[in-house]
């Protein structure tokens, strides 16, 4: 890791985007306080979370990338054991119905189904009534129908107000969720801004594509499109020729997290 | 205080509905009874001048059972938990780690206490080894303190259990053989003095000397304290362990 300078709002869903390796999970543990930095300075909530203490930690909740429950308490105990912990917790049957288990409260966890579980996981750390919540990497390995609970369940924390941090190597979660984004790859931040902007997409090239006379596939890259097309398509008519499989591709933002993250692990 | 017997309370609740932890810490001791009584009933064991089979093996499966309910149960319970990230999430909350730790030692200490309440009654009932009235102050001093050195002696052994797979073999090639050189499967009487010196080193065997002679009727009267502290001290030194090298985070991917 070096050079991450990064600063999340108070109020919005950030996301920390990056392939597997790149640095996710070290910089979240740091900030969560498990992990002890080599230098720079770290200020989360005020505090150093190296050294800030229980007052700190009542007011985070982290949703670590996999952690299993105890499978003998029911979804209400577990919520119930850790709204113990806190000085004002949020009433447990409000969180229940929060993270949309209220058919489920009575089960045990061991009995839910992984983006149950998942919600339940954000349950849990919602229910101290955090300021801040860290979400790491927090649908790896879903099937879509899961994905997509888990997607409401997170949806739901910015109608509460809460700011978020999240983790993840998928470009659409992050499209999905976040009000801001930071590409990180290679140890360092190779983009950030919103998702739409991200990694000025305007001024990528367009690309277009077409198959030859002798069906070989011809492909154009282009920063002027209408006028490359224009000229394209009047040879054709012309030539009196048909281009076959004509196509003209904006580049999606997969194409760019892609470039972005494979210059950052070249570096 | 309070913070304590709530998680208490909810490690109660899941104890109790852990199948495999109600088995091996509740019903293999009875098991275990039941057999040996069945098995050697009806003989008298050369120890103290001589004691009814039954009246031996009251008293050594009560050790058995506190040391299943407190080393035994906390170390595979910890690995679980920790493996699992349980540990790592909870020390992401405001509660602290010593009463974390309280509660799972408090909850070990409840089913220790059961376990002497059970075993007990059925000695009485179905074999008629007197419960010793007269001594029950000793024995809640010596069952407390044998249960909280044991439970920081799992604790401490959690250290050197890489993963939940290998938590049960470690745990039982651990008290398994202690339990066979320490006179708790094997009667003192058909051990060769050798093999009780070697016992002698290991607090399986001081744990089950200072509960045995206080729970015999007719035994030494009061806390056998020579015994009791060789335990203690063995509790401290896991306690100290357990401090430096407990882990709150999976040691596994």
């Amino acid at each position: 890791m070096r050079g991450i300078d990064l600063q999340v709002e108070a109020g919005e869903v950030f996301a920390f985007l990056g392939p597997n390796g790149a640095g996710k999970t070290t910089t979240v543990e740091i900030l969560e306080g498990y992990r002890k930095r080599s230098g720079g300075e770290v200020s989360v909530l005020g505090e150093d979370p190296e050294r800030a203490g229980r007052a700190w930690r009542g007011r985070i909740g982290i949703v670590l990338q996999s952690c299993r429950l105890d499978p003998y308490l029911t979804v209400r105990e577990s919520l119930s054991l850790y709204a113990g912990y806190y000085a004002s917790p949020r009433p447990v049957d409000e969180v229940v119905e929060l993270v949309g288990l209220g058919g489920k409260a009575g089960e045990r966890t061991g009995k839910l189904s992984g983006g149950q579980q998942r919600r339940l996981d954000v349950g849990m750390a919602l229910v101290g009534d955090p300021e801040l919540l860290f979400l790491d990497e927090p649908t790896t390995g879903f099937d879509p129908q899961a994905r997509r609970q888990a997607w409401e369940a997170i949806g739901g924390l910015r109608e509460l107000g809460k700011t978020v941090f999240l983790t993840t190597h998928y470009m659409d979660e992050a499209q999905q969720l976040a009000d801001r984004v930071a590409i990180i790859a290679g140890g360092e931040i190779v983009a950030r801004g919103t998702p739409e902007d991200l990694g000025d997409r305007d001024s990528q090239p367009t690309v277009i594509s077409y198959r030859g006379p002798d069906g070989e596939e011809v492909t154009l890259s282009t920063t002027t499109p209408v006028q490359t097309l224009s000229e394209l398509t009047g040879r054709a008519l012309v030539e009196g020729i048909e281009l076959e499989g004509l196509e003209v591709r904006r580049p999606t933002l997969e194409d760019v997290y892609l470039e972005l993250t494979e210059q950052g692990a070249g570096k | 205080m309070s913070l304590v017997l709530h998680q208490l309370r909810y490690d109660q609740k899941a104890f109790w509905r852990n199948p495999a932890a109600v088995f091996f810490t509740v019903m293999f001791p009875v098991v275990l009874l039941l057999i040996f009584a069945t098995v050697f009933g009806g003989k008298t064991i050369d120890v103290d001048g001589g004691i009814e089979t039954t009246a031996y093996y009251v008293p050594a499966i009560i050790t058995l059972a506190v040391i299943s309910a407190t080393m035994q149960s906390l170390a595979m319970s910890l690995v679980i938990a920790r493996e699992d990230g349980r540990l790592k999430r909870g020390r992401g909350t405001p509660l602290p780690a010593w009463v974390f730790i309280a509660g799972r030692v408090g909850n070990a200490v409840v089913v220790a206490l059961l376990m002497l309440g059970l075993i007990a009654a059925l000695g009485r009932v179905l074999y008629g080894v007197a419960i010793p009235w007269g001594e029950l102050p000793a024995i809640l001093v010596t069952l407390v303190v044998g249960a909280a050195a044991f439970a920081c002696l799992g604790i401490a052994l959690t250290a050197a259990i890489p993963s939940q797979d290998a938590a049960a073999p470690i745990v039982n090639a651990l008290l398994l053989p202690l339990y066979f050189l320490s006179g708790v499967f094997i009667p003192d009487d058909e051990l060769p003095q050798g093999v009780i010196d070697f016992a002698n080193h290991f607090p399986v065997r001081d744990f089950f000397q200072a509960f045995f002679n206080v729970y015999l009727p007719g035994g030494q009267s009061g806390v056998d304290w020579g015994n009791l502290a060789v335990v203690a001290i063995w509790g401290v030194a896991g306690l100290l362990l357990a401090v430096r090298f407990f882990r709150w985070t999976p040691r596994g991917g």
